[in-house]
């Protein structure tokens, strides 16, 4: 499922909304989950998951064409950690996994 | 102010003007449809914020971490999340506490 077919999915299911405020719905929220992670705070969504960082110390990395050394910072990622409905709902599924795992944009 | 599911339908309705009962019902139907997709098997792909991916995992050996005793832990479907290239440039930006430790020492 990519992001238009959550859009449409959730138009679909709320009928009295408007397609675009659907659209700019879906939008915001994405837009509220990063803007809270990149000011270093933690989201808790029950049933679904939390969103925290998790800290990357400091490493010396490689340049893979030149095999030259790069001292690389410490840094923070984002982490997504599922909730138990999430979980459950998810291993209890036989469906076969479609969508592959490419990388995501 | 944390990013509760509350805080984010009063910033739908603040921004997108959903009134507070949609806004309310948007952020529910919102995480409902991803838990959905996923349960389906389907992966989600969130352009510019990232992809929740399933993995099938074997059966592998495991350990009751307070007894000891060795259990195995059986095969499972779990969720994982890859952030997408635009949430971890911005969430590298944040200077966190351990960041700013390792600047000072």
């Amino acid at each position: 499922m990519t992001k238009s077919e959550l859009i449409e999915a959730l138009a679909r299911r709320q009928t009295h909304l408007a397609f675009h405020d659907v659209e700019l719905s879906v939008k915001e929220l994405l837009e509220q989950v990063s803007q809270e992670l990149s000011r270093g705070e933690r989201i808790e969504i029950r049933g679904f998951g939390s969103f925290s960082l998790h800290y990357r110390p400091p490493r010396i990395g490689r340049n893979p064409k030149t095999g030259e050394s790069v001292a690389l910072p410490g840094k923070y990622v984002p982490h997504f950690k599922p909730g138990k409905e999430l979980r459950e709902r998810v291993n209890a599924s036989t469906q076969p996994i479609t969508g592959g795992d490419d990388d995501p944009d | 102010m944390a990013l509760t599911k509350a805080e984010m339908a009063e910033r739908l309705f603040e921004n997108v003007g959903l009134n507070k009962r949609e806004a309310k019902e948007f952020v529910d139907a919102f995480f409902e449809v991803v838990r959905e997709s996923l349960e389906r098997g389907e992966q989600v792909k969130l352009s510019g914020f990232g992809n929740f991916d399933l993995r099938q995992k074997n059966q592998r050996p495991g350990r009751n971490p307070k007894t000891g005793k060795e259990i195995p832990i059986s095969a499972r479907r779990v969720v994982t999340f890859r952030p997408g290239q635009k949430l971890k440039v911005r969430v590298e930006a944040f200077a966190g506490p351990q960041a700013g430790a390792a600047a000072q020492g």
